[in-house]
C-alpha cells in the first residue's frame, strides 16, 4: 500500500489561497503517520513561480500541471489534470480544499476513482490503516466522525478549520506534462466582489436580522468596516430581499466559524444557530430579551439594535485610536 | 427538453437534532420529514423549463417508503412522473448513491437533470457531481441562473467571493444554490391531482446497478459543545453596555 499523501492546492489571482497552505499542512499531520511522502500538486497556468512556496509547509515534491487550459480553474479541466497527477504519486490519501471549486473536484474525482470521500472536513486523523475525519453534519447541529475504507482516501477540508504551519520541507517543483482531452466547460465571464470579506474566511462576522426592519445596513457595516469583519444576514433578512443571498449563514446559507460572531437584531432560529455554532465567540444584540440567540451567546445585550450597534463601534474605533 | 430531478427526504431544518442510543445517527422519532430546501429549487427550476419549453419532468429519489411524501410534493408541486428506488433497508453513502441514481438515469434520455447542490442532512455536495461523472456528463453546481439554447445550457454559479458564467453542452447537470427560485407552494388541485399521477417504484435489487460495499462509515456522531447561556451585559446607557462589551471581548476572550 502506497503511504504518500497528495495535497491538491488552489490558487486565486495567480497566488495561492490560504486554504492551500491549511491542505498543504494537514497533508503533513497525515504524512507522519503514514510515513510520507507529502506532494503537493499544483494546476494552473504560469504557476512556476509560486509552487515552490509549497515547500515552505513542508511539501516533500511540488508537481506542478502548467497548461493553458487549467488558467481558469475550471473544475473540469483540474479533475483531468489532477488525475493525471494523482497516477504519478499513487497517494494513500489525497487532502483538498472544500472550496466552491474543490467541492466539484472532490465529488468527481471520487466517482472517478471510486475512491472514498469525506466532505467539509473540521478533523482528520489516522487510525490504524484508515483514515477518520471529522465533519458537521445537519449544517453544523451535529458533528460525525466517519471512516473511509477503499484507496485513496479522499478529504476535503473546511476552510479555517485546520492550521497553517510552516515547516521546511525538500521540495523542488517537478512539471508535469498534462493532457487535456474534452473539456466542456467555457468559462463566459467571471466576477469577484473586490474588497469583499468572504464570510467562511473572515475572522469576524458581524450579522444582520429581521430586527434591523429594512435593508439599510449602514449601522451593521460600520461596525464591520471597524472591525475588519465581513457582513452576513439572517434568512429572514434575506427573505426580505434586504441582503443577497451570499450573505445567508444557517443550515441553508453558509456555515461560519469566525473568532467572534456579532448577531444584531437576529432572534435565533435552530437553523440559524447551526450555521454559527462553531464560531468561537458570540456576541448578541437584541431588544427582546426572550430572543433564543441569548441562550447561545457568550455575551448579550438587551437594546435597541440601533442604540448599542453604534455604541460598540465606536467603542471600537476608540480602541484604535 | 426531458428533464430529471434527484430530491431526498430530509429532517426539516427547524428540526432540533439528537444522537440515537448507537451514537452513529440521529433520533427519528418526531421528525418532521420534508423535500430538501436545494431540491424543492430543482423542481421548481424545471417546471419552469418545462413550461416555456415543452417536455416532462420526471423525480426521481432513493430511499424508503416514506421517501414518498417528498415525491408527492414534487408531484403536487405539478411535476409529471416519479421514480423511487425503494433501498430495501440497505444504507448506501454519497457515491453509492450517485452510482445507483446514475444507472437509473442511463436508461432514460434526459436533456438536464437537476439537483440540490447539497442535501442539508449529510452536507455532502457529492451526489449531484458524483452522478454527471458516472453518466460521462458535465455539471456546473450551485445555479443561480439559467438558460438553454441551441443544445447548450448557460448558467450563473456562485463561487467563493464571486459568480462565474459557464456555458456547456447538454445533456449535463446543475446543481441549485439559493437565489435560483422561490419553490412554489403546493396547491390543493395540485394535491388532488398529484394523488393520481403514477409512482414507480424500482427495488435495488432489480435496478442492475451493484452500489458496492459502502466506503464511508459514520463511526460516531456527536452534540458539538454547546454554549450555556451567555452573560447579560448591563449598564445604564448603550454606552456604558457597549464599553462593557468591548472591554470584555479585548480582556477576557482576547478577541479584538
Amino acid at each position: 500500500m502506497s503511504q504518500g499523501i497528495l495535497a491538491i492546492t488552489e490558487q486565486v489571482d495567480g497566488s495561492f489561497k490560504n486554504i492551500s497552505f491549511e491542505v498543504i499542512s494537514t497533508g503533513k499531520k497525515i504524512a507522519e503517520k503514514t510515513g510520507g511522502p507529502l506532494t503537493a500538486a499544483v494546476m494552473g497556468a504560469g504557476v512556476d513561480a509560486i509552487a515552490r512556496q509549497a515547500a515552505e509547509y513542508g511539501a516533500d515534491r511540488i508537481l506542478v500541471a502548467d497548461h493553458e487550459g487549467l488558467k481558469d480553474g475550471l473544475s473540469d479541466a483540474c479533475i483531468q489534470a489532477a488525475a493525471q497527477l494523482m497516477a504519478h504519486v499513487d497517494p494513500a490519501v489525497v487532502v483538498i480544499g472544500a472550496t466552491s471549486s474543490g467541492k466539484d473536484i472532490a465529488a468527481r474525482l471520487s466517482a472517478r476513482l471510486n475512491a472514498p470521500l469525506a466532505m467539509d472536513c473540521v478533523d482528520v486523523r489516522v487510525d490504524g490503516d484508515r483514515v477518520v475525519a471529522t465533519r458537521p453534519m445537519y449544517g453544523g447541529k451535529v458533528l460525525a466522525d466517519v471512516s473511509l475504507s477503499g484507496f485513496p482516501a479522499i478529504v476535503a477540508i473546511r476552510p479555517r478549520a485546520m492550521e497553517a504551519v510552516a515547516a521546511q520541507g525538500a521540495g523542488e517543483v517537478e512539471k508535469v506534462d498534462i493532457r487535456l482531452d474534452g473539456t466542456t466547460l467555457n468559462l463566459v465571464e467571471k466576477h469577484l466582489e473586490t474588497g469583499k470579506i468572504e464570510l467562511t474566511e473572515a475572522d469576524v462576522v458581524v450579522t444582520g436580522g429581521r430586527g434591523m426592519g429594512g435593508d439599510d445596513f449602514t449601522v451593521v457595516e460600520a461596525l464591520a468596516k471597524a472591525l475588519g469583519a465581513a457582513v452576513g444576514a439572517s434568512r429572514s433578512a434575506v427573505d426580505e430581499g434586504w441582503r443577497p443571498v451570499s450573505d445567508q449563514v444557517g443550515q441553508t446559507g453558509k456555515v461560519v466559524a469566525p473568532n467572534l460572531y456579532i448577531a444584531c437584531g437576529v432572534s435565533g432560529a435552530i437553523q440559524h444557530l447551526a450555521g454559527m455554532a462553531s464560531s468561537r465567540v458570540v456576541v448578541a444584540i437584541n431588544k427582546d430579551p426572550e430572543a433564543p440567540i441569548f441562550a447561545k451567546c457568550d455575551f448579550g445585550i438587551v437594546g435597541d439594535l440601533f442604540d448599542v450597534v453604534p455604541a460598540v463601534t465606536a467603542e471600537i474605533e476608540k480602541l484604535k485610536g | 427538453m426531458e428533464i430529471a430531478v434527484l430530491l431526498k427526504q430530509v429532517p426539516a431544518t427547524e428540526s432540533l437534532v439528537e444522537i440515537a442510543d448507537d451514537g452513529t445517527a440521529i433520533k427519528t422519532e418526531g421528525i418532521n420529514w420534508v423535500m430538501n430546501p436545494y431540491d424543492e429549487m430543482a423542481v421548481e427550476e424545471a417546471l419552469q423549463i418545462r413550461d416555456a419549453a415543452g417536455g416532462t419532468v420526471t423525480v426521481f429519489s432513493l430511499g424508503p417508503e416514506k421517501t414518498v411524501e417528498a415525491l408527492r410534493t414534487a408531484l403536487a408541486m405539478g411535476a409529471d412522473t416519479a421514480v423511487r428506488i425503494d433501498t430495501q433497508g440497505t444504507l448506501l453513502d454519497g457515491m453509492a448513491t450517485a452510482k445507483v441514481l446514475a444507472g437509473e438515469l442511463k436508461k432514460g434520455a434526459f436533456d438536464l437533470i437537476i439537483a440540490g447542490h447539497r442535501a442539508v442532512d449529510d452536507d455532502n455536495f457529492q451526489v449531484g457531481p458524483a452522478v454527471a461523472e458516472f453518466m460521462g456528463i458535465p455539471h456546473i453546481s450551485m445555479v443561480i441562473r439559467q438558460e438553454q439554447a441551441d443544445g447548450k445550457i448557460r448558467c450563473t454559479r456562485t463561487i467563493d467571493g464571486g459568480t462565474l458564467v459557464l456555458e456547456t453542452a447538454l445533456p449535463a447537470l446543475i446543481t441549485t444554490q439559493r437565489g435560483l427560485n422561490e419553490p412554489r407552494y403546493t396547491s390543493l388541485p395540485g394535491i388532488m391531482k398529484a394523488k393520481k399521477k403514477p409512482i414507480d417504484t424500482r427495488a435495488l435489487s432489480e435496478t442492475g446497478t451493484d452500489p458496492g460495499d459502502p466506503m464511508v462509515e459514520t463511526i460516531a456522531m456527536r452534540l458539538p459543545p454547546q454554549r450555556k447561556g451567555g452573560r447579560i451585559i448591563e449598564g445604564d446607557s448603550a454606552a456604558d453596555k457597549a464599553a462593557a462589551l468591548v472591554r470584555a471581548l479585548r480582556e477576557e476572550t482576547k478577541v479584538i
